[in-house]
């Protein structure tokens, strides 16, 4: 009995330090100092409305659109997380095998070869603000020839919003394909 | 794949290897219990701890100290279940998250006391914002301080001092250890990109025209407690794949650090604390081998991608990149695979539903045998049991009584370990085997790896891991119950028993050193802890093995 209660009293005086003082603290120094990443790292327009989060993924299914990754939640940022299938499901093939032959569709100057396996793969977190650079340049023939931006001006739009590698050695360079679209749609709007 | 991405993976490992020896130094400072120059920092606080505590400081028996365990984990159990069962009327609610199902709460109450962060919810869906901020953050914290508070009392036990006073224990691995550290590396998550705000959705116009929730919170602190402390239960359904709770590849390399920081430091706390730092080095150096052996398996393999996906002609050299995140890249994904199995965190930033086989079973295989470094404190728990035993088998084949650190190791040490060691294999395969006789539907994958589902998650559960194979439909009663049940008595079994061969062998006289004493201290000890670890650990699980990701491998 007499532990429940020492149990009780250091459990009240650890929580006003792990879970108030601490979280309130990092908090508040956080907001401070460094309130962009603290509220999410949002984007905003000219009129001043959120349009999304530079780390969090969108759906992108119009063609003239840079697309991300497949995301079998539909890029919905309130419930991450994804049901993947097993390497040796069936239905992962059939899966695949569908979206190569969309990109067929969608894509038919670019031969299925030079189709990157992120393009057709589904990512972790269902939001994957990413795509590879070779996944971004292999869209580059469809959107010019929707949008008719020309493919050079693509080409520097992919390169300008192409992250290498952290400190040279971590990670991967990613393309932020909701930045690389906003660009697009700059571009197509000055024009 | 390129490499650059591993030498990012070898530079995180080699600045592992060097902070763990400072550190596990550090933390042998921390635990002394003779007045040093720490008490000069801390003291001041932890004197009002312990004065509004009521903690007297008192030595304490292995009963009690066990005993302590046990009841304060229980109590704090239970409080946060009655959060979890009641958060729907409690405060910070905006969402109006519903309570929680009753065996779901017994379930996450169990998994975030127990270290083990296994989730049968969404971090969005599941929890309110109180929730997570009282009583996981909570948990978060005294779990991994109960482990390292538990595997400090052992060590002065087996060294014949006074096993100290588990709370005493438990306020300094807080205060000491997680809380400093956990601070700044929350600002500096923060600094990355993590979200830190009380708010806990913001509503997107997309380009498309369409509305976005973008789910966000108190996640830089949140991510700091859940890796330093080997918890590793995610504020979000997708954990670290989530890019706010992983925004790139340096923040990864960060977590990966945070993980292996406390496990891969202890040995050295020991060697500290048992006068001889060669003790730890032997054990420190034979854990490296093994994981680097395992590490290099699970590359390669997840390198090589599937072979169905390779064969649509498709451009793949970018791995296999199914359930992972480009800006990670399929190298240090697989890397955090083994990271987070070896260091029992549970953390993931890729499905390990969709690891290819080998890379499946590299993950298995380190929660079963849960010392390749193990989780805060009960890794160097079983580390020292491993010892024991390879200290009992070469005093058999020499046909001495076996010492371990001067102590006989008699046949009453020896019953309570391997009790102990049997109790694991148990925990995972029984219920395997009922959930596979019983609960096929709720297994989404056909085949070998519909066994290899069922199996991780009682590995997962019984390792206090708490990473899983997502495609389990597992809010169900049954894995709640089977689950919960698995990882208490995994948890505090060996806790118990093991405080129990501390408190036999701190009893005994210690024997003068001879020339036929076998040497805990040389690369020959370190081989026969290998080959233990090896023949007693891996092979009870090798048939099941067989069965599940090796036959996949084999048919794919």
């Amino acid at each position: 009995m007499k532990t429940v209660w020492v149990t009780l009293r250091t459990s009240i005086i650890l929580f006003l330090i792990c879970c108030v003082f601490y979280q309130l603290a990092v908090t508040g120094v956080a907001q401070a100092l460094m309130s962009k990443q603290a509220d999410g790292s949002l984007i905003y327009n000219s009129n001043n409305q959120v349009v999304g989060s530079e780390l969090i993924g969108q759906s992108f299914t119009e063609p003239q659109y840079f697309q991300g990754r497949i995301s079998s939640i539909d890029y919905n940022a309130n419930g991450s997380g994804s049901p993947n299938f097993a390497p040796s499901n069936p239905e992962l093939l059939k899966r695949l095998q569908e979206s190569v032959g969309t990109w067929q569709k969608q894509n038919p100057d670019v031969p299925v070869s030079s189709l990157p396996v992120d393009l057709i793969t589904n990512s972790g977190s269902g939001l994957d603000p990413d795509i590879s650079p070779e996944s971004a340049k292999a869209q580059i023939p469809r959107i010019s020839s929707l949008t008719g931006v020309s493919a050079d001006q693509l080409q520097a739009l992919v390169q300008q919003n192409t992250s290498s590698r952290q400190l040279g050695i971590f990670g991967e360079p990613a393309v932020n394909v909701l930045k690389l679209n906003l660009a697009l749609q700059k571009e197509l709007s000055a024009s | 794949m390129s490499i650059f991405s591993y030498i990012g993976i070898a530079v995180t490992f080699i600045i592992a290897l060097i902070i763990a020896r400072p550190t596990g130094h550090y933390i042998a400072h921390a635990f002394d219990n003779t007045p040093n120059r720490l008490d000069r920092w801390f003291h001041p606080i932890e004197k009002w701890i312990y004065k509004f505590g009521g903690i007297k400081g008192e030595n304490q028996t292995w009963k009690q100290y066990a005993g302590a365990v046990l009841i304060s984990n229980t109590v704090i159990l239970l409080i946060a279940y009655a959060i979890f069962r009641l958060q729907h009327v409690l405060p910070l609610n905006p969402a109006g998250i519903t309570n929680m199902s009753p065996d779901l709460a017994f379930n996450t109450a169990i998994s975030f006391m127990t270290n083990t962060n296994l989730q049968h919810y969404s971090g969005e869906s599941g929890l309110s914002l109180f929730s997570q901020m009282t009583a996981i953050i909570f948990m978060m914290f005294v779990s991994p301080a109960t482990g390292i508070a538990v595997a400090i009392a052992f060590i002065r036990g087996i060294t014949g001092k006074p096993l100290g006073n588990f709370f005493t224990d438990l306020v300094r691995a807080i205060t000491r250890i997680l809380l400093p550290l956990t601070f700044i590396m929350a600002l500096v998550f923060v600094g990355l990109g993590m979200p830190q705000t009380l708010h806990t959705v913001v509503t997107a116009q997309t380009l498309q025209g369409t509305e976005q929730q973008i789910g966000v919170g108190p996640i830089g602190s949140f991510l700091a407690i859940k890796e330093l402390g080997n918890n590793g239960g995610g504020y979000f359904g997708a954990n670290s794949a989530h890019p706010f709770e992983n925004p790139g590849g340096f923040s990864n390399m960060l977590q990966m650090l945070m993980m292996l920081l406390v496990p891969m430091s202890l040995p050295f706390t020991y060697g500290k604390m048992v006068g001889n730092s060669k003790q730890g080095r032997v054990l420190f150096v034979s854990m490296v081998m093994m994981f680097v052996v395992m590490l290099s398996v699970s590359l390669a393999s997840e390198y090589q991608g599937n072979p169905l996906i390779n064969q649509l002609g498709i451009q793949h050299n970018a791995g296999s990149m199914e359930g992972k995140e480009v800006r990670l890249g399929e190298a240090q994904s697989s890397f955090y695979s083994v990271v987070t199995t070896a260091s029992e965190t549970g953390a993931v930033n890729n499905m390990h539903d969709t690891l290819t086989p080998l890379g499946g079973l590299i993950a298995l295989g380190n929660m079963m045998l849960n010392t390749v470094f193990g989780g805060s404190g009960v890794g160097l728990l079983n580390i020292l049991m491993y010892a024991i035993i390879a200290v009992f088998l070469s005093g058999l084949m020499v046909g001495r009584t076996p010492e371990f650190l001067g102590r006989k190791i008699e046949g009453k040490e020896m019953k309570l370990i391997a009790v102990t060691l049997l109790i694991q294999p148990l925990l995972v395969l029984a219920p395997t085997a009922i959930a596979l006789m019983t609960q096929a539907d709720t297994i989404s994958n056909p085949g070998y790896h519909g066994l290899t589902q069922a199996l991780y998650e009682f590995t997962s559960s019984a390792a206090n891991n708490g990473s899983g194979f997502e495609g389990l439909g597992d809010n169900t009663p049954f894995w709640n119950i089977m689950t919960g049940v698995v990882m208490f008595i995994s948890r505090y079994f060996s806790m118990v028993t093991l405080l129990a061969v501390a408190g036999s062998l701190m009893a005994k006289k210690p024997v003068p050193e001879t020339s036929g004493t076998l040497r805990t201290d040389q690369a020959l000890f370190g081989g026969m802890f290998i080959i233990s670890v090896i023949l007693v650990g891996a092979l009870t699980f090798f048939p099941v093995v067989v069965l599940g990701p090796i036959a996949e491998m084999l048919t794919l």
